[in-house]
């Protein structure tokens, strides 16, 4: 506040206008700048973990509007098999177990990342996919039965829901696996790069979002199906 | 031996036979006469002038925001010709169609003329020009040097193009969807709309879609991420406020479409039961969830516009903006509140008493905030030192037309009262009232505002009067009557008319359609002009209007760093205030600026993106398996690619910088 009045003080002391036009922008360019002189860019990727999550965001709008499909269509059997005559809680736990376990194995991936080490990231990941593959394997396994049994999607309201939902979850985890070669590939050929930890990053939260996804399929689409 | 060859052609072309080019249909056939011609003349000329180089290395592969805002606005302009078109179609055929008349056009003409008015004003001719502005200008506003992902903006802009591309093939090569613009089931179900009218929609929609969630993603993180040191979030213009705010609609509703639009392709590609009548299906899910993604996409439209019009009123008024902080809540609130009135859409649909009241009122709550910002623009002009240039004209006519539109809104709100005007052409008069007198308005103030900005030169004041006195009078001729049909029970998409009293409301509107015409026709005359006379019109002080926000602080054209130094901000009005302290631009000490590179990925994706529909829409299987695997490896690839920036070095930045200082000291 001192500064500011005396500023004003002097400025009401200087006769000429231009003069102290001058002299006024002089003090408040001393005081305030108007442009960064020592500037440092944003480093690269600086926007890419917000954008991601925005992103990620996004895609779990996609599947509430699928939940909500099949909160809405999920008791119209239309006279079809019911989730009683269809669901095998044994095989679905085994599938969880498998997608929860990739999860793990991906944490453990990261943790390689972060000690540096491209042949253990590489491993995991590579055990990650492996049990990312075990969960698509047995999904495409329900699937196919509960088509021979003639529970297929076109049978019924509930159906239709049931393997949109479902299949959806399928399709991204199969989105992550290509993801995953893809960077395991990348990985190999230029190392733990910042480029590269970051996508390991993304890659990261996008299969643990599919894990929290699951839980909800897992919950509401089975566990619930079996009680209804 | 003939089956065999009919079994290939189905292979090679799907269901796409000869039949589907109208070669009968003389309208079609005189419009595709027309756009050859004019395609032929275009491409020759590029061709002629060696143009093509030029459009790809500077324009189509680039990653500058302030050139895909401007190709933006250009698919908006070309894509307004084709929605009017579309429109004034419709009113010559309503104003013909009386006294046992059938007018010109047949009912399966009638229905698809509607649904493509309707979907390409929105998606192809209103977003594109919202997405381009905000392009433009945002980055400006907040004193980056670009968005937070360049390569990922050119590809939104390609990926809109695509849909629009899709939706235009649907006019010459087959049909479009004759369901109206939302494409309800079970009309747009498989069983009763087996023709690819409905199969264009969905894919021009969807790639389209995936673009401006994209866009919104990369906006989002740019406002949140590049803003300029000292500009804290009350501090942003206002104009990036909505900016803001229309980007988090766009993510939080355009994945709802994807879906939904997702969820249809299902039903109509593999015989899954969603929204059919049997099998338990369930038609009013398809109508609650297009229009939960569809009442903020209104929101999405209007609310940039008001950022325009904030920033107008306060530059030709001289003054900040009367209430900043009221205008920053109240355009939060509205973005809040548009997620919880989506049922007002279908009042009818009997979801009773309550679930209506509810609805009712949160529509009527919307009003409170929109007022206030009509009196904050008020309250801005009062005693202020309004100059009338024409964005302040298109202005001022907004706030006298959008306060109409917003009355019978809340007139719509009330239940009792929608269940008599459901459907009418009442509705059509109030929408076509807040959206063009809101957003189309909007728009045109927007353009004539920051057109000096992104090209160096002013538009012509003479044909932008002209333009602007057509569309405002033509706006009122066309869509009063329609208010007055709307309240006789006339209700919307007719196609013939029994009764003669109505006749001369009619023809009044179409009037008004033949004024806007006028009004579109001075519109492109001004641009062409402006071009011609640009030495006369040029703006060298980058600040042609007085401006108060940083976009004005650099040069028009901006240099494709945006600013040789950031800027830092004190002020919500920071250009105005570093103007009233005695800035003076730096002249020396350039340092090198880190730039993004130009990239083929976007262009190639999108046209890989409109193999792919077609084939899916003409069930030409090996070619939409073939764009999608090429897709995937060009998106893979491009991930391979490491070196995204290049150095611009200080040198050029001095070069660019003192070519600016010369042509201002010259001018002095």
């Amino acid at each position: 506040m001192t500064s500011l009045a005396e500023a004003n003080d002097a400025l009401a002391a200087t006769p000429d206008a231009g003069a102290r036009n001058a002299v006024a922008a002089l003090q408040s360019a001393a005081q305030a700048p108007f442009y960064v002189l020592d500037e440092h860019p944003h480093p690269a990727g600086y926007s890419t973990m917000l954008g991601f999550w925005i992103y990620i965001m996004s895609d779990c709008l996609l599947f509430s509007v699928l939940f909500a499909a099949y909160g809405v269509l999920g008791g119209n059997y239309a006279a079809g098999p019911a989730p009683k005559d269809l669901f095998d809680l044994n095989l679905v736990a085994l599938n969880t177990t498998m997608l929860l376990l990739s999860s793990i194995t991906y944490g453990f991936a990261m943790l390689a990342m972060q000690s540096n080490n491209v042949s253990r990231t590489q491993m995991w990941l590579a055990v990650t996919a492996f049990f990312g593959l075990c969960f698509i394997g047995i999904e495409l396994h329900e699937f196919t039965d509960m088509i021979r049994e003639g529970a297929t999607p076109q049978r019924s309201a509930f159906l239709s829901s049931f393997f949109t939902l479902v299949g959806t979850h399928g399709l991204h985890v199969t989105t992550g696996l290509v993801w995953m070669v893809t960077l395991m590939v990348q990985v190999g050929q230029r190392g733990l790069i910042e480029a590269n930890r970051r996508r390991l990053f993304c890659l990261s939260m996008f299969w643990h979002f599919l894990d929290v996804v699951w839980i909800g399929v897992f919950t509401f689409v089975y566990l619930m199906g079996m009680l209804r | 031996m003939f089956e065999n060859k009919a079994a290939i052609l189905k292979f090679i072309f799907g269901r796409l036979t000869l039949d589907a080019f109208p070669i009968h249909e003389p309208i079609l056939v005189g419009t595709f006469i027309v756009v050859a011609t004019g395609g032929a003349l275009v491409l020759g000329a590029l061709t002629y002038f060696r143009l093509w180089g030029y459009l790809w290395r500077e324009w189509f592969t680039s990653i500058d925001h302030k050139r895909i805002g401007i190709m933006y606005m250009v698919l908006g302009v070309i894509m307004l010709l084709r929605g009017f078109a579309d429109a004034a179609m419709m009113r010559a055929q309503q104003a013909l169609a009386f006294n046992g008349s059938q007018g010109f056009l047949p009912a399966h003409h009638y229905d698809q003329v509607f649904t493509a008015h309707g979907v390409i004003m929105i998606f192809f001719v209103a977003m594109p020009m919202i997405v381009g502005l905000i392009n433009i200008v945002v980055p400006l506003q907040i004193g980056a040097r670009d968005v937070s992902f360049p390569f990922l903006n050119n590809f939104s802009f390609w990926m809109t193009a695509a849909g629009a591309i899709i939706v235009m093939i649907s006019l010459f090569v087959g049909v479009f969807a004759r369901t109206g613009w939302l494409a309800y089931p079970p009309l747009s179900e498989y069983a009763y709309s087996p023709d690819v009218g409905v199969d264009y929609y969905i894919w021009g929609l969807q790639v389209a879609g995936l673009g401006t969630l994209l866009s919104g993603v990369n906006f989002i993180c740019t406002i949140v991420k590049l803003r300029a040191p000292g500009m804290t979030i009350m501090k942003m213009p206002i104009f990036t406020w909505t900016a803001l705010c229309t980007n988090i609609l766009i993510v939080a509703a355009f994945p709802v479409l994807t879906a939904v639009l997702a969820l249809l392709t299902l039903d109509r590609y593999v015989g899954t039961d969603f929204f059919t009548n049997d099998f338990g299906g369930n038609p009013m899910m398809y109508v609650n969830l297009i229009w939960i993604w569809g009442h903020p996409e209104v929101y999405i439209l209007i609310l940039p516009a008001f950022g325009v019009f904030s920033e107008v009123t306060s530059t030709f008024c001289g003054k900040r903006l009367f209430g900043y902080t009221s205008m920053v809540y109240a355009t939060v609130v509205i973005t809040i509140l548009s997620y919880l009135v989506w049922l007002h859409h279908f009042f009818t649909m009997g979801s009773g008493a309550s679930v209506n009241s509810f609805f009712g009122i949160t529509t009527m709550i919307i009003s409170i905030p929109t007022g206030a910002k009509m009196f904050n623009w008020l309250f801005t002009m009062y005693r202020g030192r309004i100059r009338f240039e024409l964005p302040m004209m298109w202005t001022v006519a907004f706030m006298v037309t959008f306060v109409i539109g917003g009355m019978t809104g809340v007139l719509l709100a009330v239940p009792p009262a929608d269940f008599e005007l459901h459907n009418s052409l009442f509705l059509i008069a109030h929408f076509h009232n807040v959206i063009i007198g809101g957003v189309l308005f909007g728009m045109f103030a927007g353009i004539n505002y920051w057109f000096p900005k992104a090209f160096g030169f002013r538009l012509d004041p003479f044909w932008g009067k002209l333009s602007f006195w057509f569309w405002v009078v033509g706006f009122y001729f066309a869509f009063m009557p329609l208010y007055v049909l709307g309240l006789m029970g006339v209700t919307r998409r007719l196609r013939v008319f029994d009764i003669p009293s109505l006749h001369i409301w009619f023809i009044i509107a179409a009037f008004g359609a033949l004024l806007i015409a006028a009004g579109i026709g001075c519109f492109l005359v001004q641009i062409g002009v402006s071009v011609l006379k640009r030495n006369e019109l040029r703006d060298v002080t980058g600040d042609p209007w007085n401006g108060r926000t940083l976009e004005w602080s650099t040069s028009s054209p901006p240099p494709a760093y945006n600013f040789a130094f950031t800027p830092i901000v004190y002020s919500t009005d920071a250009w105005w205030d570093m103007k009233e302290r005695g800035y003076h631009r730096p002249l020396t000490g350039f340092k090198p600026i880190a730039m993004p590179k130009n990239t083929p990925t976007g262009i190639i994706l999108g046209t890989l993106c409109i193999a792919f529909s077609f084939g899916m829409i003409w069930y030409i299987w090996w070619l939409a398996a073939a764009s999608f695997i090429a897709a995937l490896a060009v998106g893979i690839a491009h991930t391979f690619n490491y070196s995204r920036e290049y150095d611009l070095s200080a040198d050029d930045i001095g070069r660019t910088e003192g070519e600016r200082t010369h042509l201002l000291t010259a001018q002095a």
